[in-house]
């Protein structure tokens, strides 16, 4: 049974003083387009979501693994969705859903750690900032005290962390704490940052409604949640969840039917839960990196470097395969192994933060992705 | 003597002081430590009894010979009293020892050769591997723990290694016939040794090294995987005919032919490694001194790692002879695990209730032997405190707080607990809080309580 989680909400005068400088003043949103950015941690295998089902290369490296014609949704004859996915059929053929294989960031080594880390902190380098890509852009979008990030999960990610606050929520079963204890707290908490900050944060958010919830599995109650705090006038505009467990070194086939199924219900009650906020909503799905061409011989697949890239929300110029597609012959391959990666996370996101979120270019490229200008941000994403 | 440097052999080194531990340490906290470094210490009394790891996966693969629901059956029978009895037998353990420097370390090892419940099919042997190949060697050579973690049935079936077949072997090439663009090599657990456990991911090893180590170790697997006339067992096991027969080359050295003695030469080497010296270093500074390691203190560490020959007894001394990890007695945060358990033995109330370990632990994504992957969990303040997690924390105590006996003196455990480094601010409202119960929430939700 799904349980609420009560966010604190701090009003007492004693609270005020202790707590200025966590007090949300809602000022208007520098934006209220909606972005929500789904990381998939392990390694999604893009050619098993999106299979290129009809080239011959494909059903030569994945003999057991490979999907047919029937186990697909084909989008355009030579690629299909995996039939866990289905559930996203709907989006693609009302132009909402967009997808890119052949993609990652600039990472071309093979550990999740290090591929992770570069994923979150966006400087092209594992370990080459402190904080998160995403973080970054927020302080650069300038939402005064609003929160505009929010954390789904009970600790937050690389990606959203740094200077700008964010928002954190996750479902919760234990009582909630008495005002008069967080006032008293809160002048403990004075002169430790960490924990000043942590408790800050964690008052005087919005709450989400959670009364009418019916889904089950984390993912879902999380995009529960997400839809329900970003549809919010005054909450928060940019999200980040993560969905685990795609690190399919063996038996892939059963593991990632499961998977796929979960994702793919998590973003639908993400369209449900958004509403009419959907129309101006990005939501981009994304793993640290793909997995090799080839099959293994444990019915699964190694670390590779091209993936997938899966966009979905009114605001995406949808219904179609976007960017290159370099094929998967021997001479194709990077390293004689891995779908070569020719489409760019970093050109992906530059093209969201600043074509949808509203962020300056040049602050994109100097602060958010240094050392990226060779990655220019994709065309034809988003919705004219 | 309750110093400043008292509250860091406790908390920095231990697992927080338990009532009366403090003065139990007397004006020599340093020796205090040392004395703990027992390389032969004997398993604890309260994990005694225990099941053996090949015992359980062999009562698994047994079961499967019968059908798929007797399969079924015994692993969630083995998950209950194996894995969730030895689970809460071990904090157990941690909340009630004296000796606390080989239980941070066993947590320490245990997270640096993670093995995760993700794979359900050994979940059941994992607090015995750690009983089995991390504790026995934590004050032992590194090269020794090196060598059981990477032969233990729980790893090689973790890192997916019972299915690595050499391409040239006699199985590989049967295969070969048989499916032409397949590949029979697994690389997961010869890349996690290099990168994870031996020497770091900028530790100069190459992807043409991976290969060849992970041809080395083909064959390694447990006795579960031969089928026919060999009786099943759940040890480990060297199959000869899964091997990659030829010479192998790993960062340069030439290793020949030699079975599983291949595996065994190249781990030697790596645990010899100045590379894994430094990686090792890095992370016991970063644990027991600070989120950013001191470099100087790190190659400290890493060459008395090098001149003892990886004697992690000599090497944690050497931790604690470092004045760095004596300067700044709050400069960690206590990652959620060690936080429970601190509350527990100040609390001073004995054995845990099951609920007050798991509940706070499921909630903040930090139940023992569950990391999301083989990285393990992180080890820097931003890793365990967030909003959410520190609201987690604060909620559990509170309701912790609830339970307590009425006889339990917050002043007492203040003192006892954080005395030495308890700011004005701090006692000042402990001792303002209109109850008990919540004079020892806020003691236990305070910053110095949290850190160490």
């Amino acid at each position: 049974m799904l349980t609420r989680r009560r966010f604190l909400h701090l009003t007492g005068a004693s609270l005020a003083a202790s707590l200025a400088a966590s007090r949300v003043a809602f000022a208007s949103a520098p934006t209220d387009n909606r972005f929500v950015f789904v990381f998939l941690r392990g390694g999604l295998d893009g050619l098993h979501a999106l299979a290129p089902f009809a080239d011959t290369d494909y059903q030569r490296l994945r003999p057991s693994l490979g999907l047919k014609a029937d186990q697909v949704h084909s989008l355009d004859g030579y690629f299909g969705l995996h039939h866990g996915l289905g559930a996203l059929m709907p989006l693609w053929q009302a132009g909402e859903m967009a997808l890119i294989p052949a993609a990652t960031t600039r990472y071309r080594d093979r550990s999740h750690f290090d591929g992770q880390n570069l994923l979150e902190n966006g400087t092209g380098q594992p370990f080459g900032a402190g904080d998160g890509w995403l973080n970054r852009a927020i302080a650069g979008l300038n939402g005064g005290d609003q929160r505009l990030g929010l954390s789904l999960g009970p600790s937050v990610p690389l990606i959203l962390q740094g200077q700008a606050r964010v928002q954190a929520w996750s479902n919760e079963q234990l009582p909630d704490l008495d005002e008069d204890f967080l006032a008293r707290l809160a002048i403990v908490y004075r002169g430790d940052p960490l924990f000043a900050m942590a408790l800050g944060e964690a008052t005087g958010a919005p709450e989400p409604d959670m009364g009418g919830a019916s889904e089950t599995g984390n993912f879902q109650i999380a995009a529960h949640a997400a839809a329900d705090l970003l549809a919010q006038e005054h909450g928060p505009r940019i999200a980040v969840m993560e969905l685990g467990g795609w690190d399919t070194h063996v038996n892939q086939g059963g593991r990632l039917t499961g998977l796929l199924g979960r994702l793919s219900a998590g973003l639908m009650t993400l369209h449900a839960g958004l509403g009419p906020e959907w129309s101006r909503t990005v939501v981009m799905v994304a793993s640290e990196f793909g997995r090799t061409a080839a099959e293994n011989g444990n019915a699964g697949t190694d670390h590779g470097t091209g993936g997938l890239a899966l966009l979905a929300g009114g605001a995406v110029n949808g219904g179609r395969i976007l960017g290159a597609w370099p094929g998967l012959s021997n001479r194709a391959l990077f390293e004689e192994r891995d779908v070569l990666a020719v489409n760019s996370y970093e050109g992906i996101f530059k093209a969201i933060l600043t074509g949808h979120l509203g962020l300056d270019p040049a602050y994109a490229e100097r602060v958010v992705f240094p050392g990226s200008t060779d990655l220019s941000p994709m065309d034809g994403l988003l919705r004219g | 003597m309750r110093t400043i440097a008292s509250f860091i052999a406790l908390n920095r080194f231990g697992l927080g002081a338990a009532p009366g531990e403090a003065d139990a340490i007397g004006d020599d906290p340093r020796g205090w430590l040392s004395a703990q470094i027992q390389p032969s210490a004997p398993l604890p009394e309260a994990l005694r009894g225990f099941r053996s790891s090949e015992a359980i996966i062999n009562g698994i693969l047994s079961a499967r010979l019968e059908s798929p629901e007797a399969q079924q059956r015994e692993r969630r029978r083995a998950q209950e009293q194996d894995f969730d009895a030895e689970m809460l037998a071990r904090a157990s353990q941690m909340i009630t020892t004296r000796a606390p420097l080989a239980e941070r370390l066993v947590l320490f090892w245990s997270n640096h050769f993670t093995v995760s419940s993700a794979r359900r099919q050994i979940a059941p042997a994992i607090p015995s591997f750690e009983r089995e190949a991390i504790r026995p060697h934590v004050f032992g050579r590194f090269a020794d723990m090196l060598l059981t973690v990477v032969q233990h049935p729980s790893m090689l079936v973790y890192l997916d290694n019972t299915y690595s077949i050499g391409p040239g072997s006699p199985a590989g090439l049967r295969h070969l016939q048989r499916n032409p663009t397949r590949t029979t090599l697994n690389e997961n657990l010869a890349r996690e040794v290099l990168e994870l456990h031996t020497l770091g991911v900028h530790g100069g090893y190459t992807q043409a090294d991976v290969i060849q180590f992970a041809l080395a170790l083909t064959g390694w697997t447990h006795g579960g995987v031969r089928r026919g006339d060999r009786p099943r067992h759940g040890g480990f096991q060297f199959i000869q005919r899964h091997h990659e027969p030829g010479d192998k080359t790993v960062l340069g050295q030439r290793y020949a032919e030699g079975g599983v003695d291949e595996g065994v030469q190249i781990l030697n080497a790596l645990a010899r490694h100045p590379a894994t010296a430094h990686h090792l270093a890095t992370k016991l500074v970063r644990h027991f001194v600070a989120d950013d390691p001191p470099e100087a203190a790190v190659e400290q560490i890493a060459r008395v790692y090098l001149e003892t020959d990886g004697d992690l007894g000599r090497v944690m001394q050497a931790v604690i002879d470092l004045d760095a990890a004596w300067a700044d007695p709050l400069a960690k945060v206590k990652p959620h695990y060690d936080y429970v358990i601190a509350v527990h033995r100040a609390a001073g109330q004995g054995a845990p209730h099951r609920r007050d370990i798991v509940q706070p632990l499921r909630l903040l994504a930090h139940l023992p032997f569950t990391a999301p992957s083989p990285q393990g969990w992180g080890d820097r303040a931003a890793d365990w405190i967030g909003p959410e997690a520190l609201m987690i924390r604060l909620e559990w105590v509170n309701r912790f707080t609830s339970r307590l006996p009425g006889g339990v003196n917050p002043r007492a455990v203040m003192e006892q607990s954080i005395g030495a480094v308890a700011r004005d601010v701090t006692q000042t409202w402990v001792y303002r809080a209109p109850s008990a119960d919540a004079a020892l929430t806020l003691l236990f939700g305070s910053p110095e309580f949290q850190r160490r």
